[in-house]
């Protein structure tokens, strides 16, 4: 037990020495601010899930670099953003722009809304049908609150 | 009885699309490029450094451009098949060694073979991003007006070169 022990706290250094410094933030804070806002805008190819700005991928390293270098240049995000999407496609943009292909995507969850609210109305409208119209007489209505009264006494 | 008969239609619907989702390869995004011309570019040559390659030297050629690194699993797997390629002549291919080091990609080749033609160094990347590279292996088909007409993303196999490559290679080198 005690060996097992002593093995995981062994892996556990082994793991903090690999790990890296830190890496210095590039030089201009302007363009890093920019990349920032950016970045978080655009998909990581390799690691699908991630944005350009939370991937350490190679390749999201490369493209920051890109934009770092597209932002120097004084481009606007537009451009920067075309120049992305001209090499990868709309899948490097987390926000899919409204297209004839992604027609489906934009509308669908509001076509559902409506058919479920539909479905939702109809149902309650043919309940409402269903239930008996029962007309309770003077008597009965006594009788009921009689009952009612006893069993809250007798329990 | 009856009853059943909604869920029951929503779930074999969401079935099918699951069934279908199944099939579907998340890791293929399909290219932009396809149809429109071949990023240009000047690279470094791999064998001979003081020299360069540029597509441009092969207009009115159809040819393959393959990008592949040494530290790449994926190319080893699918250099066998290149190298049957290359050996049959049907179409020339050319490599761009991504983000690799030259003496690697030199050693890379002298153990495995060289299937290449000719292969540029871009050892930044840059290239690569301008063919919308994520991932080597990635082959390209470029036509004779050098414009990209096929992108294989992952490593060429027999299956896509006989069914897809190779049809549209003859089909380009007779236009």
């Amino acid at each position: 037990m005690i060996r097992i022990w002593t093995l995981m706290v062994v892996l556990t250094m082994a793991g903090v020495a690999a790990a890296q410094e830190a890496r210095p933030l590039a030089e201009n804070p302007q363009v890093e601010a920019r990349l920032k806002v950016l970045a978080v805008e655009l998909r990581c190819l390799v690691c699908q899930n991630q944005t350009l700005a939370d991937s350490n991928a190679p390749l999201a390293e490369d493209l920051r670099r890109e934009v770092r270098e597209m932002i120097a240049k004084n481009m606007s995000d537009q451009d920067i953003i075309n120049f992305l999407v001209e090499r990868y496609g709309d899948f490097v943009l987390y926000r899919p722009p409204l297209r004839a292909t992604t027609t489906v995507l934009w509308i669908g969850p509001f076509l559902l809304l409506a058919v479920a609210g539909t479905v939702l109305i109809m149902a309650l409208r043919r309940r409402q049908k269903t239930l008996p119209d029962v007309v309770v007489s003077d008597a009965d209505h006594e009788r009921v609150v009689q009952l009612l009264s006893d069993g809250a006494k007798h329990p | 009885m009856k009853r059943f008969l909604l869920p029951l239609a929503i779930f074999l619907v969401m079935v099918g699309f699951l069934a279908v989702g199944l099939t579907l390869n998340p890791r293929e995004v399909p290219s932009p490029l396809v149809g429109k011309a071949a990023p240009d570019f000047v690279l470094p040559q791999l064998h001979e450094a003081d020299k360069v390659f540029s597509p441009k030297e092969l207009t009115g050629k159809v040819w393959l451009l393959n990008f592949w690194a040494s530290w790449c699993n994926g190319c080893k797997e699918e250099h066998p098949v290149l190298m049957e390629l290359a050996k049959s002549g049907v179409v020339p291919i050319y490599g761009a060694d991504y983000k690799d080091t030259r003496e690697e990609a030199l050693a890379w080749l002298r153990r495995w073979g060289n299937p290449y033609q000719l292969v540029a160094v871009d050892e930044a990347g840059r290239v690569g991003i301008n063919y919308g590279v994520y991932g080597v292996p990635e082959t390209y088909v470029i036509d004779k007006a050098g414009k990209i007409r096929y992108k294989q993303i992952g490593p060429v196999d027999q299956d896509v070169l006989d069914k897809k490559i190779l049809p549209l290679v003859r089909e380009l080198q007779n236009q």
